[in-house]
């Protein structure tokens, strides 16, 4: 047993450190905070300062472009990264498609595709769910069929809860290519340009005000053959390949440590009773409650990072992680909302037209009821956190 | 023991419901919140003349009835609905502390506001007060024969619509004694006030509002020189039980939602209301949601009884419901899964009403320690 990190490991992190304090600016962290939007120009800045080190595609092999970092230095990026509030990769291109194409794309997909990712040319979104397909995403619906000549798919269907697809050119879908087969046995993996005649894109409107994710209607959509993925009717096995890449950083460690610490700075301002509120005995248990909870994560997620690290891919733990992970946000989410007392309560209306209202904000808390709500998401996708514990109990129960 | 409600209150309660049901859909109120106003003036008047503002006053006041049960009946019904409308605050708030503390001239007003034709709000908290009642920096000093106010008010909910401010100033003490604070009427005109509004996440608007050397005459006065902390405290419990039943009300649909949701949503083939992990879940909702009806009654109950009495359930009431509160709310949100994270969705607003009124007249812990401290008393 080792608590620590190797020296290497430690040269690495000093290096992560000192690059993000370069690099991350005030106005980044403003707005990843909550104070504004980052706009796409942000986000694929952000990109471009990462590709200029060789550091935005931290899974892909080198062979790709990629800086090919093992599960130990990955989790040193994010978590560092989410402390000092640097803007996220946009996972989409990134993290969820490139892994199938290098896993299952021919040669030609890869040289075309890959490159215009870590460039910035693409921006992909991802087409899974649908609005009868959520928890059950193998009862998908969406249809593709093959034309007479057998140039293109023709699609037809919805998908929904397209996260950034306003911003996307190109959405990777999941398709029915078979209505006759076993649900998982009918679907394939499918590359669509968005500018393509039939897609139409829809903003759907959150709990919190915020357009970040969308409907996308297919209306007799064509779509080259060359587009397809792998093998026809496969695109299942991919999909579940694709979660796997998906499930990284899931318990959020990094975002947990940023917001406790924000948690406990708003506390230390407001006051209650004449004294700080940190100073309050109740609202202390809760931190420290929570704190105490994290700090036993964050040690699971490095026994599961180093087990990953030496090879053993991880299995059940995944699901843990992502359970106990969302748990701890949303708990701290939760504090925030708390501590703000009545300030809490401001909201900066995006739907009321031509409205530039400054919100009073004495703590400088930010929309911390808004982003409160806005987090309930994350025990609802990637795989709700009632799918999780049905996979935990199948795996371990083998029921 | 009889848990029934009265007739006339039972009438009241069916003819709001019947009326909000027909006339407060999702569309419409989204349309109300996406207004600059964040109200709508003709839904105002339709309830003065149901009864409703008159409802949450006395007899002796002008109004009908209020007592906790009548503003427990009214809130519920304006929570089931997820009416914005600021009754809390012009009522049983601005108008419930005229009708208390006011001289006759100043009563004059509460006939006026039960036909709806007035709007209020009362300005008391302020940046670093959090959920103190007595914690009052805002000074009052007299000056001639008027009295000049200066200080902050924070997050004064319903201040840019109000015709008039209930404003509360310290005329002498230390900033959190509870002797020395006084009640004045202040138009919302009055020269030195400056009121500057934003939406609410749960729809309303407030207002941080700067008294700068306001002056007021001496007649402006609610009640006695540096002695309204007694008032202040009765009108937050009715406050409470108002806000409470209104939480009530929004939990009770956030669950009959969810019922619905549970039942028609399919995955796997069957109604996801099938799966024993949620089912039980959602069971585990109703049990809390009789505490919570059961608490909403206790508070209601004893809003006419003794002080100590009286707070002690109070806080009781308001610890309770906003524990179930954050329950039903998040829960219910989950069991649904996707659709209630969007706007158009009754839920998203109906969620953020319970969670959100732990913001308001003291949240859990706040009431917690007040619990303690009067069960020590």
């Amino acid at each position: 047993m080792d608590l620590s990190y190797s020296p290497e490991e430690v040269a690495f992190r000093d290096e992560v450190r000192a690059f993000l304090a370069e690099k991350v600016t005030p106005d980044m962290q403003d707005k990843v905070r909550g104070k504004g939007e980052l706009t796409k120009a942000d986000m694929e800045n952000w990109h471009a300062i990462l590709n200029a080190k060789g550091w935005l595609a931290p899974n892909w092999p080198k062979k790709f472009g990629g800086a090919e970092w093992n599960a130990v230095q990955k989790h040193i990026f994010e978590e560092e990264a989410a402390m000092v509030s640097a803007p996220r990769i946009v996972p989409f291109g990134l993290g969820m498609l490139a892994p199938v194409l290098q896993k299952f794309g021919s040669k030609e997909q890869c040289d075309y595709w890959l490159p215009r990712i870590l460039s910035g040319e693409d921006w992909w979104c991802q087409g899974y769910s649908e609005p009868g397909a959520g928890s059950d995403l193998a009862s998908l619906k969406t249809t593709a069929v093959l034309n007479e000549a057998g140039t293109h798919y023709v699609v037809n269907g919805q998908k929904t809860w397209t996260t950034l697809g306003q911003h996307a050119n190109m959405i990777f879908c999941l398709v029915r290519t078979d209505k006759d087969v076993k649900q998982q046995e009918g679907i394939s993996f499918l590359l669509i340009d968005m500018d393509t005649p039939g897609i139409e894109v829809r903003p759907i409107v959150l709990l919190d005000g915020t357009p970040e994710v969308n409907e996308v209607w297919f209306t007799d959509v064509e779509v080259p053959v060359e587009n397809l993925v792998g093998e026809e009717n496969k695109g299942w096995t991919y999909a579940k390949y694709l979660l796997t890449h998906e499930r990284t950083n899931i318990a959020g460690v990094g975002f947990s440590q940023a917001g406790l610490a924000s948690v406990k700075r708003l506390a230390k301002s407001e006051m209650a009773g004449g004294k700080p509120l940190i100073q309050n005995p109740h609202f202390a248990a809760r931190v420290a409650q929570v704190e105490i909870d994290l700090m036993a994560m964050s040690t699971t997620n490095m026994r599961i990072v180093s087990k990953a690290a030496a090879g053993q891919a991880p299995g059940v733990e995944s699901s843990m992680l992502k359970v106990k992970g969302t748990i701890i946000r949303q708990e701290i989410n939760d504090l925030a909302r708390r501590a703000a007392g009545a300030y809490a309560m401001p909201f900066a209306s995006e739907a009321v037209e031509g409205s530039n209202e400054m919100l009073p904000d004495p703590l400088g808390a930010g929309p911390v009821a808004a982003k409160y709500f806005n987090n309930r998401k994350l025990s609802i996708f990637g795989g709700s956190n009632e799918i999780q514990r049905g996979i935990i109990a199948k795996v371990t129960m083998g029921s | 023991m009889n848990f029934d409600l009265t007739e006339e209150r039972q009438m009241l309660q069916d003819t709001l419901r019947r009326f909000l049901r027909d006339r407060y859909d999702t569309a419409t109120r989204n349309g109300i919140l996406n207004s600059d106003t964040g109200m709508s003036s003709e839904i105002w008047a339709e309830l003065a003349e149901l009864g409703v503002i008159g409802a949450l006053f006395t007899e002796e006041q002008g109004g009908f009835g209020g007592k906790g049960f009548d503003i427990a009946v009214v809130f519920e019904e304006l929570g089931r609905a997820g009416v914005v409308e600021p009754f809390l605050d012009t009522a049983v708030l601005a108008g419930g502390l005229i009708a208390d503390l006011g001289n006759d001239d100043q009563q004059a007003l509460v006939e006026e506001i039960i036909g709806g034709g007035l709007q209020l709000a009362f300005a008391h908290g302020e940046p670093t007060s959090r959920y103190d009642l007595t914690r009052v920096s805002t000074s009052a000093t007299e000056k001639g024969d008027e009295i000049i106010l200066n200080g902050r008010k924070a997050v004064v909910v319903n201040a840019e619509a109000a015709d008039h401010l209930v404003v509360s100033a310290r005329e002498s003490g230390a900033q959190d004694d509870v002797d020395g604070i006084s009640l004045f009427l202040v138009p919302k005109d009055a020269e030195g006030l400056t009121v500057q509004g934003y939406a609410l996440l749960a729809g309303g608007r407030a207002a941080e509002v700067t008294l700068d050397d306001v002056a007021v005459p001496a007649s402006a006065r609610l009640g006695a020189a540096g002695k309204a902390s007694p008032a202040i405290e009765a009108r937050i419990a009715a406050a409470n039980v108002a806000q409470t039943a209104e939480t009530l009300g929004a939990m009770e649909t956030a669950c009959y939602l969810t019922k619905d949701y549970l039942g028609t949503r399919k995955q796997f083939g069957r109604p996801i209301g099938t799966f024993q992990a949620l089912a039980h879940r959602f069971s585990d909702l109703l049990i809390e949601m009789e505490q919570a009806r059961s608490a909403v009654i206790l508070g209601a109950g004893h809003l006419e009884a003794d002080r100590d009495v009286r707070e002690r359930h109070i806080s009781s009431t308001k610890n309770l419901i906003g524990r179930v509160g954050r329950l039903v709310g998040e829960e219910s949100i989950q069991l649904h899964g996707g659709i209630a994270m969007t706007q158009e969705y009754e839920l998203a607003h109906i969620a953020k009403r319970i969670i959100m009124a732990d913001h308001r007249f003291g949240d859990v812990d706040h009431h917690l320690e007040r619990f303690i401290a009067l069960s020590a008393a």
